[in-house]
């Protein structure tokens, strides 16, 4: 095994060349937010006029490389054991260490997901190099050092790494993929991976797989309605699950309704949320803080009902209503049942639609 | 460091907790791109107080101490006052202004700097902080100390004989199984435990314990892995969010808003979306 090595001097630094992608796959499948990062990672190398390399990890998945080139990937890296197939924090940091090392990538970006997220900061501190969580943008500056966006309070910040590889990771659906072109031609480079069973402390003994929630998942949803602390209580906020079932809508909140417990964690959108980007999404009583706005802002219409002129919400609003949400919504929930009833054009509700858990 | 198979003194715990500010959109210093945190009250880290329980719930099962280890400005005293009334055994701060500024990399090392010189079975520590939100604390530790490490546990029993922890965690398809011996770094979910709240005689005898502050000097190890300078990342530049377009803005009577937000939802023919199958 290679040893802990810190990045020396310049030179040193800039011998550290290309964009690399984690692919995460799970039961042969990749993950979305992999061809998503792909989709960013070309025109950040596009920029340092370096390699886009995807970098898959598993156990027969080699026929995941041919998606991973139409969505971008000028090269892949790809590593297959048994002991890959079902993720392991302790494996799975080590054979990419052992790449890093071997390497020397400039930016490594990986997927938020709840494995991305123990893996990535722990391969952080094995390459002793800096790491900046949940970004919703990425740019590279005139020395071609990455510009790492997230919010910061009410601001937006840029981070940027001092060591090498710079390591970032991303929410599903912070960024878009690409349209797959299906003629683009890439290396596949097959790495031999030595992994034996006592690298892994934790043992998996059972895992049991939990269906979806009532909810519905945010992250897939054409509609949204979000709720804010402007609701009040959680009685209240029965008016947001009515106006979501009249659109055949998925219901969302903010951290404070989270907080609260006004709905469960899963429903929630910004920065520590979900990242959405649904067709429509209705803030009802949301003040629009960045932290919100950074993981609904992408929607393609966004409605807000507020009753403070000055809420940022509005900022940010293609249509905007000032007042009380408690007499907007019914008046709201009437004109759409009206619209409806006169039946035009309307689809069924589809069969998956979450149910209203009042 | 070597271990006893058998401990007669039960578990060493360490929970690393934080103290956080209370509301959420803190300003920032315009100099030095940091939160101003100065003035604006500060509570524990509710994911940290969920980890304190844990500790102090396992002692209770299986004996042992608990030592809550804090790294922050003096005043985060208080966060270590809150963990000694829920019932910590031991409270320690690392306080310094050469900790100053550091991002998580920094801060894990100070931690293992602190944690390197105390005997240990089990170190937990918040999913989350939530004035920064990134988790990353936990497995960098984890990784610096060469432990293992089980992230947003939803139960942990310990199995004293062989020495190892069985813990449910979340995982992104459902609920994993897993075991780990010790030492093992563990971080919380809220579905681990229900926090007690300190009795108000426990929170005022807390206030008499004695804790113990650790200077650099004191601390001891790479300096130059600590606070601003030893952080790998650092703010460049702070910029507004960019504003959309907004198309309109309706105010004064609710039908009449009501009314032209409709018209121009069906216009874009965007009211009868339905959820993607
Ligand atoms: C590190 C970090 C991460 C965070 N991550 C997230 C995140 O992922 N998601 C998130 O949402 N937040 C997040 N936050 C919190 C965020 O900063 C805000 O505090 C939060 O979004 C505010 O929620 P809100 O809009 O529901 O509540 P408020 O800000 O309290 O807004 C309530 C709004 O309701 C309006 N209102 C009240 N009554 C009525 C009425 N009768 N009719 C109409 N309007 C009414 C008010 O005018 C107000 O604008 C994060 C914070 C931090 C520090």
């Amino acid at each position: 095994m290679v040893s802990k090595t810190e990045i020396g001097g310049a030179e040193e630094s800039a011998s550290y060349k290309g964009v690399w992608v984690f692919a995460e796959q799970k039961d042969g499948n990749l993950r979305g937010v992999g061809l998503e990062l792909l989709g960013v990672g070309r025109r950040l190398a596009d920029r340092l006029g370096e390699e886009l390399v995807a970098v898959l990890l598993g156990c027969g998945i080699e026929e995941l490389a041919k998606d991973l080139v139409a969505y971008g990937a000028d090269k892949i890296i790809l590593a297959e054991h048994e002991l890959l197939g079902r993720y392991t924090t302790e494996t799975y940091m080590n054979v990419l260490a052992e790449l890093v090392y071997k390497y020397k990538p400039s930016v490594l970006l990986m997927g938020g997901t709840l494995n991305g997220r123990e893996l990535a900061p722990r391969l952080a501190a094995r390459l002793s190099t800096g790491i900046t969580a949940d970004c919703t943008d990425f740019d590279i500056d005139k020395d071609g050092h990455l510009l790492q966006i997230k919010p910061f309070s009410k601001l937006m910040a840029k981070i940027k790494c001092r060591t090498k590889p710079q390591m970032a990771t991303a929410k599903p659906n912070a960024f878009k993929r690409l349209k797959p072109d299906w003629s683009r031609k890439a290396t596949v480079i097959r790495e031999e991976v030595k992994v034996s069973p006592n690298e892994t402390r934790t043992r998996v003994i059972e895992v049991v797989k939990t269906t979806n929630s009532i909810y519905g998942n945010v992250e897939e949803a054409d509609a949204i309605v979000a709720g804010g602390r402007g609701l009040g209580s959680k009685e209240n906020f029965k008016l947001i699950h009515d106006l979501a079932d009249l659109l055949g809508a998925t219901v969302a909140g903010t951290r404070s309704v989270v907080d609260r417990g006004w709905l469960p964690a899963s429903q929630q959108v910004g920065q520590s949320g979900k990242m959405v980007t649904p067709r429509l999404y209705i803030a009802v009583g949301i003040s629009g803080a960045t932290y919100h706005t950074v993981g609904m802002q992408k929607s393609e219409v966004i409605v807000a009902i507020n009753k403070d002129v000055k809420a940022p919400i509005f900022q940010i609003a293609t249509y905007g209503i000032v007042g009380d949400l408690f007499e907007i919504l019914p008046i709201f929930m009437d004109r759409l049942k009206k619209e409806y009833q006169e039946g035009v054009d309307i689809e069924q509700p589809s069969e998956q639609k979450p149910s209203n858990p009042y | 460091m070597e271990r006893k198979k058998v401990s007669s003194q039960g578990l060493k715990i360490i929970v690393c907790i934080k103290q956080v500010p209370a509301v959420p959109d803190v300003r920032i210093d315009p100099v030095t791109n940091t939160l101003i945190r100065e003035g604006v009250p500060s509570i524990l880290n509710p994911w940290d107080v969920i980890g304190v329980e844990e500790g102090i719930r396992l002692r209770e099962r299986y004996g042992g101490e608990v030592t809550v280890i804090t790294m922050g400005p003096l005043q985060a005293k208080e966060a270590v006052i809150g963990a000694l009334a829920m019932g910590a055994d031991r409270g320690i701060i690392l306080s310094d202004l050469t900790f100053a500024g550091a991002d998580t990399i920094a801060t894990a090392h100070t931690l293992l700097a602190q944690i390197k010189k105390m005997w240990y079975d089990i170190i937990i520590c918040g999913k989350l902080s939530i004035d920064s939100e990134t988790g990353h604390l936990g497995p960098h530790l984890a990784e610096l100390l060469d432990i293992p490490q089980i992230c947003y546990v939803k139960k942990v029993d310990v199995d004293m004989i062989e020495r190892k922890v069985i813990a449910q965690k979340e995982a992104d398809d459902g609920i994993e199984v897993v075991e780990a011996p010790l030492p093992v770094l563990i971080t919380t979910t809220n579905s681990l435990n229900e926090p007690r709240l300190p009795t108000l005689r426990e929170a005022v005898n807390a206030r008499r314990k004695k804790i113990e502050v650790v200077t650099a000097s004191e601390l001891g190890g790479d300096l130059s892995k600590y606070g601003l300078k030893g952080s790998p990342t650092f703010v460049d530049k702070l910029f507004r969010p960019p504003a959309r377009r907004p198309e309109m803005l309706l105010q004064g009577d609710p039908k009449e808003a009501v009314e032209i937000l409709v018209q121009a939802l069906l216009n874009r023919n965007i009211v009868n979306v339905r959820s993607r199958e």
